[in-house]
């Protein structure tokens, strides 16, 4: 209870009520506009909150990143592109609504059901933060090194059909890291005798080169879109009585989200294609999945919505990011020398509970306002897509030039942005960079620490926890490479299947004879047979 | 382009310029690993766990390794027209990395409100916004974000070197805000 009255005294201060009124106001405005994204904007705005106070800065950025996906979902319904990326199984459901004429209710639903999730999440982590501040505390450096390991191999391994290069940016993302004086020896790695080079590469650089100029890179570079818009008449609570109608489904959904979002590295899109196919299984009407049933878009926005309050608790509880928005967050923390960790959780539980009570906060206001404001928000989407790039690239000079005033962290971010545009236009995942960078550099402090006590290599994991994290891994792997070697079957199978000629061409030659011989034979022996018969 | 081996049919996301930028990030690695030993040291009567090479070296082999066996699994090894199509629309945005690193070097010079209301329409109207209105309300959105940024929440940005021939007054409240 003290805890909680010393939480509430946190958030009673107005920067603070400013700062979660802004957050949910401008995430939502964000989310709404196709080609922006919470990445962006969190971006761009890293460097302006490092003034602030540590509350305000992370409840402004948290602030954006729950209610991203709020807005996110108006255009994917409205018009068939999702506003963030998490929204795009939204477009599955929530379009074909729209095209019968039940855009309202689509979108009624979505905030609903995004309301839920977001809530449930934040109340399922209000009450298992007394455990987590029990388990915390029994994180050392080998299980920190084990889980930051575990969470860069799932951000490979769930990028399903791309694994191979997602690893080899993973190790970019770690190579990135390293470049600059190392901290503990003090040589230098990977500076060229440049004096630039010589203080690292900055995270920030690389975040606004990769989402935030390769994103104006593409907009600048691509066409503007032609859009039509629906009208929407009437009220918006009918959504919330449609979602009683499916407690089920959406406290499954919910539930996935906060487990997805606690696993570092896995997110938003596992959690959604979880709950979807099983809303989709467990479903009296499966047909209408995908044609515009309520249910699938109740699992994929509850989904959604649940995760970023789970995804701050990795962060929070282990100093650990398990996506690239936290990853971004982890860096408020570091320049106010707050560190995340076991030991935020052990002395500063108040402040983690205030964060808690503030996305609960917060999602209540977005409900508020989106219920008075869709109507006007809607607009936003019709801002030209060329126009937008350039205003992001304008707004990208804030987040890089501000924080060192240096021209050369420009021209890294602006090599890296075309970096980021060359994956954006070939489809290759951008998250594995910026994870790569933040767990690597976790990774090689807390190896160090880790093996300073160390004698034999077994002795890493010899602490319970450490030993669950190494099955973990291994099991994740196992699982990864059955599953790499069932599709080489099912590619095999596939070839087999539409193959014309034969591919053992010598072999049929060998037995040539035989065959025709053997068929030559069959057939007469059925014509002698069949002439018998007839003779009979 | 597509073809039609299971291969390519497969294969998650486009599949023209993945042979050109695989085998870019391939040359890189290697480069990159070439140099490892004359960009880092190995430090005697030093723990394997502590020594500055061991990280860039598990980067550096992992790029080289993953990147190799993901241009062994293209379904693809040959490059066609398409493919350098692609990398000719990677190169067409150096145009646009250019105009920010000018805003860049302009900003310290003509001050930053000066900068972007001069940038942002004239970004406007190389991208093809070229009416009065679409100028007007990018002068006035590059006006707000100024405002926003470096008046209201006071980011590092420095006043330009124009301010100085400004009268004693107005040029501290020029540097501070604008």
């Amino acid at each position: 209870m003290d805890v909680l009255v010393s939480a509430l005294e946190i958030l009673m201060r107005w920067d603070v009520i400013l700062a979660l009124l802004v957050g949910s106001v401008g995430g939502v405005v964000i989310g709404a506009i196709p080609g922006v994204g919470p990445a962006v904007a969190i971006a761009i705005l890293l460097p302006a909150t490092f003034s602030m106070d540590p509350i305000v800065g992370l409840t402004t950025l948290l602030g954006i990143y729950g209610s991203s996906m709020y807005g996110g979902a108006i255009p994917a319904i409205l018009i068939n592109t999702p506003g963030t990326a998490v929204n795009a199984l939204t477009t599955y459901d929530g379009f074909p609504m729209t095209t019968r004429g039940e855009a309202r209710r689509a979108l009624s639903l979505a905030y609903s059901a995004s309301f839920f999730g977001g809530v449930f999440s934040v109340i399922c982590l209000i009450l298992f933060a007394p455990t987590l501040a029990k388990i915390a505390p029994l994180f050392g450096s080998r299980e920190i090194f084990l889980a930051a390991l575990l969470g860069l191999i799932l951000v490979i391994v769930v990028h399903r059909g791309q694994t191979l290069i997602a690893a080899a940016l993973v190790c970019f993302g770690i190579f990135l890291n390293t470049v600059g004086l190392e901290p503990v020896k003090y040589t230098k790695r990977y500076t060229f005798d440049q004096s630039f080079l010589s203080g690292g590469i900055d995270l920030i650089v690389v975040v606004l080169g990769l989402f935030a100029l390769s994103q104006a890179f593409y907009l600048l570079n691509g066409d503007d879109e032609k859009i039509r818009l629906t009208k929407l008449r009437g009220g918006m609570l009918q959504g919330l009585r449609e979602l009683a109608k499916h407690p089920r489904i959406a406290a499954v959904s919910g539930s996935f989200g906060v487990t997805m979002g606690m696993i570092p590295g896995v997110g938003e899109f596992t959690a959604q294609f979880l709950s979807y196919s099983y809303a989709q299984r467990s479903s009296k009407r499966p047909e209408d999945f995908g044609r515009g049933s309520s249910e699938g878009l109740i699992a994929s926005e509850t989904a959604n919505n649940a995760v970023p309050a789970a995804a701050m608790v990795p962060l929070l509880a282990l100093g650990i990011p398990g996506e690239a928005l936290t990853a971004m967050m982890l860096s408020v923390f570091y320049v106010h020398n707050v560190v995340p960790g076991p030991q935020l959780f052990a002395n500063q539980m108040d402040f983690v509970v205030a964060l808690y009570i503030a996305l609960l906060i917060l999602n209540v206001l977005v409900l508020v306002f989106l219920i008075f404001a869709t109507n006007s928000i809607i607009n936003v989407v019709k801002i030209p897509n060329r126009f937008l790039g350039a205003i992001i690239l304008t707004l990208s000079f804030v987040g890089v030039y501000s924080l060192r005033n240096s021209m050369t962290d420009c021209i890294i971010a602006a090599l890296l942005g075309v970096i980021g545009f060359a994956l954006k236009r070939l489809s290759l995942p951008v998250v594995p960079i910026i994870l790569g960078m933040v767990l690597g550099g976790i990774m090689e402090v807390k190896l160090r620490a880790g093996m300073a006590r160390v004698k034999e290599p077994l002795d890493f994991i010899d602490r319970p926890i450490a030993f669950i994290l190494f099955l973990m891994i291994v099991g994740v792997l196992i699982l990864h490479v059955r599953r790499v070697l069932a599709e080489r079957r099912e590619i095999k199978a596939e070839k087999f299947a539409n193959k014309h000629a034969s591919t053992n061409f010598g072999y049929y030659l060998k037995n040539r004879q035989t065959r025709i011989m053997n068929t030559r034979s069959k057939s007469v022996r059925r014509s002698h047979l069949r002439y018998s018969r007839r003779d009979k | 382009m597509r073809g039609d081996s299971v291969e390519e049919r497969r294969f998650k996301g486009p599949i023209r310029g993945q042979l050109i930028f695989a085998l870019l990030f391939l040359a890189l690695s290697i480069l990159l690993i070439s140099q490892l030993g004359d960009q880092t040291k190995w430090i005697k009567k030093t723990k394997f766990a502590a020594q500055p090479r061991l990280w860039p070296m598990i980067a550096l082999a992992g790029m080289v390794f993953f990147t190799g066996l993901h241009l062994w699994r293209l379904p693809r090894r040959r490059i066609l027209h398409v493919d350098l199509q692609e990398a000719k629309r990677w190169l067409q945005v150096i145009e646009y990395c250019l105009w920010f690193i000018a805003y860049v070097w302009v900003v310290p010079n003509l001050g930053y409100l000066i900068s972007t209301l001069i940038f942002l329409p004239a970004l406007a109207y190389r991208a093809g916004y070229q009416n009065k209105k679409m100028m007007t309300y990018a002068a006035c959105i590059g006006f707000s974000i100024v405002v926003i940024f470096k008046s209201f929440l006071e980011v590092k940005i420095p006043g330009g070197a124009i301010y100085e021939f400004l009268p004693n007054a107005l040029r501290s409240f020029f540097i501070l805000n604008f």
